[in-house]
């Protein structure tokens, strides 16, 4: 794709993303009916779940990316393994903040280590070593392999978190929407979330990716000037 | 007595804004600093 047709996707994405996200804080904390139990403290179910959901996709994004930079040896697929990580890390850290926000209103403490609690901490941890390891490494070729094979085994933690309340007993929430636990009415603003999320996910993922691109260029232009 | 539970839904709605402004500010400021090093290379190479 040109520069020019890629300014219009971004303005484009930029409009769509806009659109989703004030739809979604509309249908979150006006559109949605207020729950018995929680009361509004529960609306922050419909931004805490999304970002979980996109986070775990920009971390499945970062395990595709490095098997196909294993596979091809091309950089653009380790812009994008690092584009996807860096995303998913801050889209988890939202999951991170947020959960212990709700936690403290429902179980009247910030933190217990319960396997989901556990396994979302630990998955972040291990991004933000993948994102360290990186500045540790000199060589691009190196530090392209290693962050590769690191981001793999990293992914591992992924589906735990994912099947962590659904094979243990946990004090964390059931799959709401898999177990009919969410009451219609609420369903669809969920959904808007998810999708304004996944657009956000598309939008910080294309961005970034395209600075480390460009970051490359740059490097490799100094590099022909140097010499 | 607890804090009003609307004080629970604007923390974690405003840590969630903060969150992503800092993100986006950072991919900004990266931005930022590679076009310098663009024009700086563009001066290197017209010398």
């Amino acid at each position: 794709m040109d520069r020019k047709g890629r300014q219009r996707l971004d303005t484009v994405l930029w409009v769509l993303l806009f659109a989703g996200m004030l739809l979604a804080l509309y249908m979150a904390l006006l559109g949605a009916p207020r729950e018995k139990t929680m009361g509004d403290v529960q609306r922050i179910f419909y931004f805490h779940v999304p970002a979980g959901i996109a986070g775990l996709s920009a971390f499945a994004i970062n395990f595709a990316a490095s098997l196909l930079y294993l596979l091809r040896k091309d950089r653009r697929w380790d812009h994008l393994a690092l584009a996807a990580a860096e995303t998913g890390m801050v889209l988890m850290a939202i999951v991170l903040v947020t959960g212990p926000i709700w936690a403290k209103y429902a179980w009247l403490v910030w933190w217990t280590w319960s396997p989901r609690l556990t396994s979302s901490l630990v998955l972040w941890l291990l991004y933000a070593a993948y994102l360290l390891t990186r500045n540790y490494i000199a060589d691009p070729e190196r530090k392209a392999f290693a962050s590769a094979v690191f981001g793999i085994v990293a992914f591992v933690d992924a589906p735990l978190v994912w099947f962590s309340i659904r094979w243990w007993r946990d004090l964390h929430p059931s799959p709401m929407l898999e177990t009919g636990g969410l009451a219609p009415e609420m369903r669809p603003a969920l959904w808007v979330c998810i999708a304004a999320y996944m657009l956000l996910l598309l939008f910080l993922v294309r961005r970034r990716y395209y600075l480390e691109c460009a970051r490359r260029e740059v490097e490799l232009l100094a590099r022909r000037v140097g010499s | 007595m607890g804090p009003n539970p609307l004080t629970y839904l604007f923390a974690a709605y405003a840590a969630i804004w903060i969150i992503l402004a800092l993100f986006l500010y950072s991919i900004h400021a990266r931005e930022k600093k590679l076009r310098e090093e663009i024009d700086g290379l563009k001066r290197a190479l017209e010398r």
